[in-house]
């Protein structure tokens, strides 16, 4: 039987109500009284000098308040970035300073030049409009390996290159790997792209600057999945603003997936111009400033090999990576092509050798950062397109090849730093060639083939690190910030519970689930919880959430402050029924005496901590309110394996996903309708990837997939049904909930499965000259293809 | 600026634009109905849909002006007349057809002209015609299945 209540149910989302009805309460709803508004001007060019920016003749226009241009923000400091890596040769990586707004030059399309502040955003965007800049335009850097060419134009020129590291992961390891591969009996060796995207949360970024001139304190409305995180960002590293001056709110935010991470220029500019003016200023992004400035994902070019012993063992696997950073490094753009990367090319296999290089490039595009998996996804495609590669060429069935290599028996240490806690692989491939009928293959395949279809049928696994993560390890690792989460747990008098968690929910269903736990642990009524979030005045620190880490690192923070309450309410209990604390028994909201029929209430407990008459002051404080960081003690690996059958047009080159079957071990469900949906919108968005998304960029740097009709989103006709289950579960070992989290994975393990299901088709419908087609993979792209 | 005068969700409602407002900025700024959302500059999104005389328009694709003495429906005005969420939204809640909430609000009202002019449509149908509806979060596999549910069709869609 489902369970109806706590840890485990399917219970509806608390937070559908307000959003379904237009009652949510998203930034740009947020209107304060007196507000001016911005409008930025943005560089048309991707590189070039600022020669003059001139704005007499638009700061006399209706309504202009004030302009703001580089030269106001010259003595504050640039937007920072939040980690750095140190390369091969023990240098730390190039940091160039990243101004929030253009000074001596543009970098990319999309750069802001200037601010206009006006009584209406129409005012301030005709104004800006009259602006007249003079640029000097300079020839573009575009392509990575063009970037790195002697003689190349410099997006930094006191750099001197445009390289910003050269990673070597794990150094010491390369001459075994090399070795391993001269002497392995096959190597398989891939050259693919993962292709640029564009994150493209629904609800575009939005920035309401406000100041208060009696207390002296800032307030920054903004659609941020980690308010504390911009408030410790811009507070110390730009404006100089001390935390207890500056209140960070992210209200509903709709949707992040990983873009709303990083401190952006406009939620400085507007929290300055407050500051100035002495007024409320807001901005909201236009759909097309959004494709220009949230920060983009992947864009990684690779060489894989792998080799494999004449059984189909792995050997060892090398690879080689240029990776896009962009004009300038967003907050955890280092992070991403490195540790979140490298450390993950093991995958679900037990392969004794691997190297990983990573040169980081900068180039005059938008940044690139964190987007959905974030450096998982680049691991895990080059991981299982090649493994696949190399089943074909020696003839190995792409399920028995992946079974050959797993990794059987935990923890498991792998050579690339991270160590697995737990997992079964086999299980989830088990339960994938159920729930995807890998029996019923052969005769779909027949059907399509009587209509002229080439049907193909793909698989892969993943492994993904969440639960991010160990401060002591990512600060060895470059990381200049902790990774813990904090909430505090509040009980009210007449026991219902409010909890401030430093995790942020933009469509995760916090609210619900969060609330699912507490009332769980405690045995009350969902609705006697309330979850808050997203408010620096609420919650006392929050790292945030991205990474699949609410839950297993902020929901653990929220446990053990629960249990602190527990403790302390467990003490009041045993004086009221003057009992021993260690007889009191905690189950369904009722404290009992061990062992005989005494017991009570949580509501009269709660009740005793507040109205404290008879109640044991001289042990105990009264109140009950207690709160609690939870540093995690290891990452968590969710893993699985993936499934995707296609049909492909052989005339038009035409793909048609008909099935995707994603078996997840995600450890302990708390709401498994919650979690069935995180996955499917990971898949759709991985379908994205593989399929339709693209961000191109000219030769000049102009972005010429700016806009929804040229950026393929996938909508709801392009993408299929999903079977997802989750039933193989092995609890993480080390939190205390056993969750591993689940936000990514589907966008994790998707693209792979769909590509070699292309592949498959191909070879099937006699193109077996074709081995790998880069994503998006277009009908143009696969009819190419097909013709060899 | 000029006068524009209209029926929202019922009630008669004036106001002063100039002749480029839009009427989802009417919508959200003049009349405060903040539920009808901007995705996009392009038309292409959807979040901004909202039914103009009975049928589903994006609201960013007409002027406030031209919606002069139109009957027009937002999101605030879906839930029945006691409060309770419409059978749509109900389905939308039922199966988890929403997460962030951005797009929702355009989902419904498209889903409800849907059902208004095919109140059974099959799965291809339903995704047909959401075409102008982007959503980023669901993979829309949930909101195909609450349309279907709300249509009082059988859920189990293909591949379930």
């Amino acid at each position: 039987m489902p369970k109806d209540s706590g840890i485990g149910a399917s219970i509806k989302r608390r937070e559908d109500v307000r959003f379904l009805t237009g009652r949510g309460r998203y930034t740009d709803d947020i209107n304060l009284r007196g507000q001016a508004h911005v409008a930025f001007l943005r560089s048309n060019v991707a590189h070039g000098r600022l020669r003059g920016v001139d704005t007499a003749a638009a700061a006399a226009m209706p309504g202009v308040v004030r302009i703001f241009t580089g030269e106001d923000f010259a003595a504050v400091g640039g937007l920072p970035c939040g980690w750095q890596v140190t390369g091969r040769d023990g240098q730390v990586m190039k940091e160039p300073k990243h101004p929030v707004l253009a000074h001596g030059k543009v970098r990319h399309v999309g750069d802001p030049i200037a601010a206009v502040v006006a009584e209406t955003y129409e005012q301030a965007r005709d104004a800006a409009e009259a602006i007249a800049v003079d640029i000097e335009s300079l020839p573009a850097v575009v392509d990575m390996a063009a970037a790195l060419a002697p003689g190349s134009a410099l997006v930094h020129d006191d750099l001197g290159t445009n390289l910003c590291y050269d990673w070597g992961f794990i150094e010491d390891s390369k001459a075994a790997v090399a070795a391993a591969i001269a002497a392995a009996h096959h190597v398989t060796t891939l050259d693919l792209v993962n292709n640029r995207l564009i994150p493209n949360a629904m609800e575009p970024r939005v920035a309401v600057g406000d100041y208060n001139s009696a207390s002296g304190e800032s307030t920054l409305y903004t659609t941020s999945q980690n308010p504390h995180v911009i408030r410790l960002l811009m507070g110390a590293f730009v404006l100089g603003i001390p935390e207890h001056k500056l209140r960070v709110v992210a209200p509903d935010v709709g949707g992040g997936f990983g873009s709303k991470i990083f401190h952006y220029a406009e939620e400085a500019l507007c929290t300055f111009a407050a500051r100035a003016l002495n007024r409320p200023v807001k901005w909201t992004a236009q759909r097309s400033e959004s494709f220009v400035t949230d920060a983009h994902g992947r864009d990684h070019v690779t060489r894989i090999e792998l080799a494999l012993d004449r059984d189909g063992h792995f050997l060892a696997i090398r690879t080689s990576t240029l990776a896009n950073m962009g004009a300038y490094l967003s907050t955890f753009a280092p992070s991403v092509p490195t540790y979140l990367h490298g450390t993950l090319m093991a995958g679900n296999y037990k392969t004794p050798h691997i190297y990983v290089n990573v040169k980081a490039v900068f180039t005059n595009t938008v940044p690139v950062d964190a987007y959905r998996g974030a450096g998982r996804p680049e691991a895990t495609f080059q991981l299982e397109r090649v493994i696949d590669k190399a089943a074909r060429e020696m003839g190995i069935d792409p399920v028995e090849i992946r079974r050959r290599n797993f990794v059987d028996a935990f923890p498991y240490q792998t050579p690339v730093a991270v160590a697995y806690d737990t997992g079964n692989y086999h299980a989830t491939m088990d339960k994938l060639v159920t729930i995807a009928d890998l029996a019923g293959f052969e005769k779909r395949r027949a059907a399509s083939a009587a209509k002229g279809l080439l049907r193909g049928l793909g698989l892969n696994c993943y492994i993904e690190a969440c639960g991010i993560a160990p401060s002591h390890l990512v600060g060895q690792l470059g990381a200049r910030a902790g990774l813990y989460e904090s909430a505090t747990v509040r009980v009210n008098a007449t026991g219902g519970i409010v909890v401030m968690t430093g995790s942020h929910s933009h469509g995760q269903g916090h609210e619900t689930t969060f609330a699912q736990v507490i009332a769980d642990m405690i045995g009350i009524p969902e609705a006697q919880v309330e979850i808050v979030h997203g408010d620096t005045a609420n919650a006392p620190m929050g790292m945030g959430t991205y990474g699949s880490r609410s839950l297993a690192v902020g929901g653990s923070a929220m446990v053990r402050a629960a249990n602190k309450i527990i403790s302390k309410a467990r003490k009041i209990a045993a004086h009221l029924m003057e009992a021993a604390e260690g007889d009191i028994e905690l189950k369904d909201g009722k404290f009992r005496v061990a062992g005989t029929d005494k017991s009570v209430d949580w509501g009269a407990v709660c009740l005793a901590a507040y109205v404290p008459h008879n109640y044991p002051l001289a042990e105990l404080e009264p109140g009950l309110e207690e709160t609690a960081f939870y540093d995690p003690a290891n990452f968590t690996f969710p893993a699985g394996a993936y499934a995707c059958e296609v049909e492909v047009d052989p005339e038009t080159g035409r793909v048609t996903i008909d099935r995707f079957a994603a078996a997840d071990d995600f450890g302990n469900i708390v709401n498994p309708m919650v979690v069935d949906g995180q996955v499917h919108g990971g898949i759709g968005q991985g379908i994205g990837q593989a399929l339709l998304e693209r961000a191109v960029y000219d030769a000049n740097g102009q972005l010429l997939s700016g806009t929804y009709m040229d950026y393929a989103m996938p909508r709801a006709d392009d993408l299929p049904s999903y079977v997802v289950d989750h039933s193989c579960a092995t609890p993480c070992t080390h939190n205390p909930l056993g969750v591993k989290g689940c936000g990514e994975a589907g966008a994790i393990g998707s693209p792979p499965a769909v590509v070699n299901a292309v592949i498959d088709a191909l070879h099937r419908g006699g193109h077996a000259h074709v081995t790998h087609i880069d994503m998006p993979l277009s009908p143009a792209r696969v009819w190419a293809a097909m013709q060899g | 600026m000029a006068k524009v005068a209209m029926t929202v969700n019922g009630k008669a409602v004036s106001g002063e634009v100039e002749g480029r407002t839009l009427l989802v900025q009417f919508l959200r700024e003049g009349l405060g109905l903040t539920g009808t959302h901007v995705g996009c500059d392009t038309s292409q999104c959807g979040a901004c849909v909202v039914h103009i005389d009975g049928a589903a328009v994006k609201a960013c694709a007409v002027f406030a002006l031209d919606a002069e003495g139109a009957s027009v429906r937002t999101i605030e005005g879906m839930a029945n007349a006691d409060g309770s969420l419409s059978a749509i939204q109900q389905a939308f809640q039922d199966h988890h057809a929403l997460q962030c909430g951005f797009c929702t609000p355009g989902m419904v009202m498209s889903a409800a002209a849907l059902l208004a002019e095919n109140p059974k449509p099959t799965e291809r149908e339903v995704r047909e015609y959401l075409e102008g509806n982007l959503c980023r979060c669901t993979g829309y596999h949930n909101i195909v299945k609450a349309i279907m549910a709300a249509s009082g069709q059988e859920v189990a869609i293909a591949a379930e």
